[in-house]
């Protein structure tokens, strides 16, 4: 099996590393970078499981080679809060209860994302489709549409909004 | 503690004992503030700060040093005699480490065979045939994933192909048996009955109406988004297994793994981490998980094994695939009378279902459901086809959804029958007395079935819909309206009848409060989504006082957490919530004895307030439940143990019961024959409620996987025995797309013997919606003399009654 060097960065830090040809994107995430948050779901790019961007793409990562990402810039759900704040998405997901066993949720996050970097006002249908790719099994989707709206509204007008209750001591 | 008083107004006295009468509420009730966010608040989970930062652990994300990974050769038959299996070139190939084959499980000590939850037994690796297509044939062992899937293409089994038999009825015919290794030659697995024969056949003969209709509840799968795995760990120096696995019951698995395997029990340590969904699919022990263990005993080396999206769709446990004919009679007024009903319950190659010991059939003689009714007999029958073995939940407790599918659409037909609403034939048959004893046995704890009714039609406009379809339909447009009122039972079980494999299926909590007034809880359940490290944190939240942020929960490792038989059919909250309650209602009476001797009173003369005892009248007086945790270690009464903790095992008394009424609105494309759901209001009656947020949750995933099969899951195989429905592009999971927006709401009718009240949610939804639904597309077909219609409801099943019926072509 042939091998390459690639070198590429991944959620801002950059890596050189020797794959086969036939490495894919998400085993070499997972495996060689140790970035587990990416998980897989099915083989036949249907789950969104294992979505990450790809220079600011989203990308089902179980149907790319990383030979394929050589030069680019990936991000995983690992480089989505930054400073340890955060972002917007992941607020809405935790506020509005958009996850319960938290399997597709990287994946929905990194889709939602593109989403909302394309189309930062989207109406519910539009974000119902901009998802349609990531499948959930447990919440039944109503959630993770509120969550995304509450990305999007907080972004927007850069406003939080009341959700869930945290417990403090 | 003054500014709590507005809360206790809210606060129904729990009910106790037997007494099983208790008025409605509908507002959750909250005695705790948001600061100690005990039962009732909508807290935010604690376990979502890993999940939505990629830092969860899932089995997959397990690295140990030295991992060798195993991979599987499948069957392409479904029905095949082994002729021979040369694994030279694999052996051959680098990174290639070991192949095991049933001859080699068999040198190990009888390994070829494994039990199943049924007392039935399963092949792990075959030696002479297999019996269901993608059946596991041997494993290899490799230095890398890609490695093990390549030498999997260079073992070459020969097969001497078999006659398969696919359909359950020729299995009963016996011209083909599946398990020749029986004594008995015969597909015929066993017969199980309910009721009471006899009365049932007297009602039948004297009622006044009379429907019929058989029904097939089809194979499904369940398809968490994470599949199954394993990563085995043996140390060879220390003849210590440590097991990372996908399992819902970990317990149960460690004592079946030393059972099988004869690695005694101590030396055994299955952790299950965090789990990408289970819905009943990681209850069972499949071949794959025992093949990794052996792997790992072998070679000494971790070994990781987990499957592809085709081999869990393909070969792990599917639910359902009932067979039913199911009667009901009605006396000349529109009073049901009797149920009679008869199924063939196709259970594949063994009867590996995930039912409790002494129920073949699960909890299906719940199926008199919501109805009072004089008389029924129930008969099921298993028998053996040449398909993956199985007969897991699928997100519901034990065949629930079978009966509730059965009963809810005979309801419809003979509501149809009697040219009556659906609506008020189901008022006028609701069970009304509580605790009632059902004709098949079952005593229901507590219920309010018209309430919840009521507040469906209220919430959905139910008449106005009736006028809007009248109009609809004399324009010539499809639309549809259909109720479920559905009876659950849940929480098993009480140990005189319910058991896996003879252990009883208790469930257990321990909780250690710490001098510093925090606490670790630990469970004999497993959530995998459910979000039970918050909810359980409420419950104690709610019993001790201390916030529910001080509550670190562990569930999973079996080394540290009590034993408990894990979560599935919505037994942890009527379980191990139960225990968690009484765990700390013992921790509670000993801090007690504590305040006592700290405030040097009487315990008599102490009242609990929250998070505290105080003296009663002079509430300044008091200790907090963090100055007793305090005092636990460092000033406790003499003579008193130190230290504040306690384990409870909770043995439940009966099941819970919960209900619900569902009402679904769908319009039909006269063109296409394609349904669109376009509202479906669920009201839910769970109990007291925990977590309210978390509540919904459970309910919209559930009625998602109740649209699913109801419009588009079927597992499929064709004539050979060949699965059809092994990918998502076949396999068709609902996305945000065809989901609609669900609306929910709540009654709540406490349980009188669960210490909080609850009675369990996660699977009411999937239980109650598909009948919703399909009673919706009859209902907007029903004048052009459409009955029935069989699960999932494609567009092609539609288009072709409106094309028969003439209204389209
Ligand atoms: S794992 Fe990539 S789409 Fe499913
Ligand atoms: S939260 Fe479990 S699959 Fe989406």
């Amino acid at each position: 099996m042939s091998k390459h060097t690639i070198t590429l960065t991944v959620n801002g830090n950059e890596f050189t590393r020797e794959v086969e040809s036939r490495t894919l994107l998400v085993h070499f995430v997972r495996e060689d970078l140790d970035l587990t948050g990416t998980h897989i779901g099915c083989d036949t790019t249907s789950c969104g499981a294992c979505t990450l961007l790809v220079n600011g793409r989203a990308i089902k990562s179980c149907t790319m080679f990383a030979v394929q990402a050589n030069g680019a810039a990936v991000e995983t759900i690992e480089g989505v809060a930054q400073n340890g704040d955060l972002h917007p998405l992941q607020e809405g997901f935790w506020e509005k209860h958009g996850l319960q066993c938290g399997y597709c949720t990287p994946g929905m996050i990194m889709s939602a994302k593109q989403l909302l970097e394309q189309n930062p006002n989207p109406t519910e249908e539009e974000i119902r489709w901009g998802i349609s790719g990531n499948l959930c099994r447990c919440t039944g989707y109503n959630k993770i549409v509120e969550a995304i709206q509450y990305a999007a509204a907080k972004a927007r007008e850069g406003q939080t909004e009341a959700g869930g209750e945290e417990a403090s001591s | 503690m003054s500014h709590l008083d507005d809360r206790f107004e809210h606060h129904t006295p729990k009910p106790e004992g037997a007494s099983a009468k208790v008025d409605l509420v509908d507002e959750v009730q909250i005695k705790t503030p948001p600061e100690i966010c005990g039962m009732g608040h909508r807290m935010k989970r604690k376990e979502d700060p890993r999940f939505i930062q990629g830092k969860g652990n899932y089995v997959d994300d397990v690295k140990l040093p030295g991992m060798l990974y195993m991979d599987i050769v499948r069957s392409p038959y479904a029905h095949a005699r082994i002729v021979s299996i040369d694994d030279s070139e694999a052996l051959a190939t680098e990174g290639v480490v070991a192949v095991i084959k049933g001859q080699d499980l068999e040198a190990a000590g009888g390994l070829h065979w494994m039990p199943t939850l049924m007392s039935d037994t399963q092949m792990v690796l075959p030696i002479d045939k297999v019996v269901y297509y993608a059946q596991e044939v041997c494993a290899v062992v490799a230095t890398d994933r890609y490695i093990a899937a390549d030498a999997i293409e260079k073992i070459f089994v020969e097969y001497e192909p078999l006659e398969p038999v696919v359909d359950p009825h020729e299995a009963m015919k016996d011209k083909v048996i599946v398990r020749e290794d029986k004594e008995q030659k015969t597909n015929h697995i066993w017969h199980w009955e309910a009721g009471d024969k006899e009365a049932t056949d007297r009602v039948f003969s004297e009622a006044a109406h009379v429907v019929e209709q058989t029904m097939h509840i089809p194979r499904l799968h369940v398809s968490s988004i994470e599949t199954c795995g394993m990563v085995a760990n043996y140390n060879k120096a220390t003849e210590h297994m440590q097991i990372y696995m996908t399992s819902q019951a970990p317990h149960a698995h460690r004592t079946v793994f030393a059972l099988v395997s004869g690695l005694p029990e101590h030396k055994i340590q299955i952790i299950s981490p965090d789990i990408g969904g289970g819905f009943g699919g990681k209850v069972p022990v499949y071949p794959g998980y025992v093949c990794c263990a052996v792997a790992s005993l072998v070679t000494g080396k971790p070994v990781k094994w987990i499957e592809d999206r085709s081999e869990n769709l393909q070969a792990d446990s599917f639910a359902r695939d009932y067979h039913i004919t199911a009667e009901m009679a009605a006396d000349a007024d529109g009073m049901i009378t009797g149920l009679r009903v008869k199924t063939l319950s196709d259970c594949g190659a063994a009867d590996a279902a995930a039912n409790p010991s002494k129920f073949p059939a699960g909890l299906y003689s719940i199926c008199t459901g919501s109805y009072d009714m004089q008389a029924a007999h129930i008969e099921v029958d298993g028998v053996y086809t040449t398909k993956p073995p199985g007969g897991v939940a699928y997100r519901c407790s034990f065949r629930v959804t079978e009966a509730v599918h059965m009963i809810e659409r005979v309801t419809d037909i003979m509501a149809a029958e009697l040219g009556q609403d659906p609506a008020e034939l189901r008022r006028k048959n609701f069970i009304r007395e509580f605790p009632y004893k059902s004709p098949t046995g079952w005593e229901y704890d507590s219920g309010n079935y018209e309430a919840a009714l009521d507040k469906a039609m209220e919430t959905i406009g139910y008449a106005e819909l009736r006028r809007e379809q009248a109009e609809k339909r004399a324009r010539g447009e499809l639309m549809g309206i259909g109720i479920s009122s559905f009876t659950e039972v849940v929480g098993a079980g009480p140990s005189r009848d319910y058991d896996i494999l003879g252990i009883k299926m208790f469930d257990s909590a321990e909780i250690r409060i710490h001098p510093t007034g925090k606490a670790i809880a630990r469970f004999g359940t497993k959530s995998q989504g459910q979000g039970h490290e918050t909810t359980y944190a409420q419950i104690i939240a709610e019993e001790l006082g201390l916030p529910a942020a001080d509550v670190q929960v562990e569930e999973g490792d079996t080394d540290t957490a009590p034993y408990g038989l894990g979560t599935y059919a919505s037994r942890s909250t009527p379980t191990a919530g139960a225990a968690g309650a009484m765990a700390a209602r013992k921790i509670k009476a000993k801090a007690k004895k504590i305040a006592a001797y700290l405030l040097e009173v009487g315990e008599d003369d102490l009242e609990w307030n929250v998070d505290r005892f105080q003296v009663k009248g002079s509430p300044e007086q008091a200790k907090t439940i963090q100055d007793i945790a305090f005092a636990a270690y460092t000033n406790h009464p003499p003579g008193m143990e130190a230290g504040l903790e306690a384990t409870d095992y909770y043995d439940p008394p009966n099941l819970t019961f919960p209900f619900g009424t569902y009402i679904c609105v769908v319009d039909i494309d006269k063109g296409t024959g394609e349904v669109k759901v376009r509202r479906f209001v669920a009201i839910d009656d769970c109990g007291h409620i925990i977590n309210p947020m978390v509540v919904e949750g459970q309910v919209h995933g559930g009625l998602t996987m109740g649209l699913a099969p109801a419009l588009f899951e079927e597992i499929v195989y064709d004539e050979n025995g060949q699965n059809l429905s092994g990918t998502f592009a076949d396999y068709l999971l609902p996305t945000a797309v065809e989901s609609p927006k669900w609306e929910t709401g709540h009654t709540i009718t406490p349980s009188p013997h669960h210490p909080l009240g609850a009675k369990g949610i996660g699977e009411s939804p999937t239980v109650g919606a598909p009948p919703a639904i399909v009673n919706a597309v009859v209902d907007a077909l029903s004048h052009l003399g459409v009955k029935h219609i069989e699960i999932p409801i494609t567009p092609e099943k539609v288009w072709k009654l409106l094309r028969e019926a003439g209204v389209t072509d």
